[in-house]
């Protein structure tokens, strides 16, 4: 914490930092991924972080949550611990660096989930305070069925925090989940205007999606390190069996 | 009336009518002798038919085990640490002394939030914002703030273990000599604690004397403290 504690809004920091929000089954995740593969291809230096990552913090919210051993507070705090850390070793280096982060979820999710728990909207803003302001944050907009549907077609089964389990909105594990994650898209839509999230329509077609972030990224790229331009046929170069 | 009240935003799902109990809070630096203290008001409050819960920092079910190993790797950040802290005290509050509070208990603990609070204040992270943080503290009935000057201090603490890292405030990296560090490290605590003792009506206790003059005087304040009724100021 070298030269004091810099709270939200406040940093100056060359890198950008881009996040997506939203919930399960929104498919950020994806638009992500496909967002870092063409920012790598383009030359920047990007750096992927990840919610509830840092592996000192990991075991401890594993241990409690597989003995649901806590409380909306706690939930809430270990969380904000472990976005702590990576704000501190894995956010601000890079940023400084002047790369690209790219984060999937930030802290708009504890806001929606712990604020569903019942925990003070305005402490758990508080307790995030030392967050460094996104330079874009989208919030990918999907209504419930979709999302549903999507969850419920594959994936790993849903998981008793995941559904909201510990506020006993209901035995059935589908149904917990489906008001939980109803309630979470409500605190999505009250920070939309509040933090200025970029909402984009998860209804539509993962290219048409991926290109409206591009186009956003894009503007708020100027001025952004760059190594030099490497596009996959180099590297496909770099593989061929040498000519003798 | 509810005998207790929070510090900021309220903790969800407690009802303060239903607390019975008292919560009573020993600080101090390291090496002021809290927990001999401790041991012995303890004692003394059970021979005179009182049930008593004490507990400590760091002693959480959840995250008191990991906190010592991030401690002893040396990795934490000043925030992360800060965090981890809260998080092992909030899980303290809500599934220790909260259900002894209830259950008519008196509480004794070994260190509440303003020490917590001065440790991350002294690593840099922000008065205000450490505040707003814990503001899901609840209200204790009394703090006894065990105060020593910094000579007598350092005598301590070579009769008992020696300077550690963490008590020599070595993570701030101020410099190589442990005796060196430790002295600026503590007089800067002791300087934190100085400044909560108006903001938090601290009963200031000099722990400079012998443990039974200083036990006397404590003894004294924790009857007191227990005989009180109502709720607080």
């Amino acid at each position: 914490m070298a030269g004091g504690m810099k709270m939200y809004g406040k940093h100056r920091l060359p890198g950008r930092l881009f996040v997506v929000e939203g919930i399960d089954g929104s498919g950020k995740s994806t638009q992500l991924m496909l967002l870092q593969k063409w920012l790598e291809s383009e030359g920047y230096v990007v750096y992927f972080s990840e919610w509830n990552s840092s592996p000192l913090v990991q075991d401890v919210t594993k241990r409690g949550k597989k003995k649901k051993m806590l409380t909306p507070m706690t939930f809430s705090l270990i969380h904000a611990t472990d976005f702590a850390d990576r704000t501190e070793h894995h956010i601000i280096p890079p940023l400084k660096a002047g790369a690209v982060v790219l984060a999937d979820r930030y802290v708009y999710t504890a806001f929606a989930r712990d604020v569903v728990r019942g925990v003070s909207p305005k402490w758990v803003r508080d307790l995030y305070a030392f967050a460094v302001k996104p330079t874009i944050a989208f919030y990918f907009r999907t209504p419930l069925d979709v999302a549903m549907k999507r969850i419920l077609g594959g994936r790993d089964a849903i998981k008793y925090y995941e559904a909201g389990m510990d506020l006993g909105l209901s035995d059935d594990l589908e149904e917990s989940f489906r008001v939980f994650q109803g309630r979470i898209i409500e605190e999505y839509e009250k920070m939309v205007d509040e933090f200025g999230l970029v909402a984009i329509d998860a209804t539509r077609s993962i290219e048409e999606q991926q290109a409206e972030v591009r186009r956003i990224v894009t503007e708020a790229l100027t001025g952004t390190k760059r190594t030099r331009i490497r596009r996959w046929l180099d590297l496909a170069s770099l593989a061929k069996p040498s000519q003798i | 009336m509810a005998r207790f009240g929070f510090f900021g935003e309220a903790l969800p799902d407690i009802d303060l009518e239903e607390l019975k109990g008292r919560l009573i809070v020993l600080e101090g630096t390291d090496g002021v002798g809290r927990s001999t203290h401790i041991g012995l008001l303890k004692q003394w409050l059970e021979n005179n038919g009182h049930a008593v819960l004490d507990t400590g920092m760091t002693r959480s079910p959840l995250a008191g085990k990991r906190l010592k190993q991030a401690k002893e790797g040396h990795t934490l950040g000043g925030i992360t640490m800060s965090l981890f802290y809260a998080t092992d005290f909030a899980d303290r509050l809500e599934n220790e002394i909260i259900p002894a509070l209830r259950a008519g208990f008196i509480v004794l603990t070994d260190r509440y939030i303003y020490s917590l609070m001065a440790r991350a204040v002294v690593r840099g992270a922000d008065p205000e914002w450490l505040r707003e943080v814990y503001g899901f503290a609840l209200k204790p009935d009394a703090i006894f703030y065990l105060r020593v000057k910094i000579d007598d201090l350092v005598t301590r603490v070579l009769q008992s273990t020696g300077f550690d890292y963490w008590e020599s405030g070595m993570d701030l990296h101020m410099g190589e000599d442990m005796y060196e560090s430790f002295v600026s490290y503590q007089k800067w605590l002791l300087a934190e604690f100085d400044k909560m003792v108006e903001n938090y009506g601290f009963q200031v206790v000099d722990a400079s004397g012998t443990i039974e003059e200083v036990f006397e005087d404590l003894r004294s304040r924790v009857e007191r403290a227990v005989a009180k009724n109502g709720h607080h100021s």
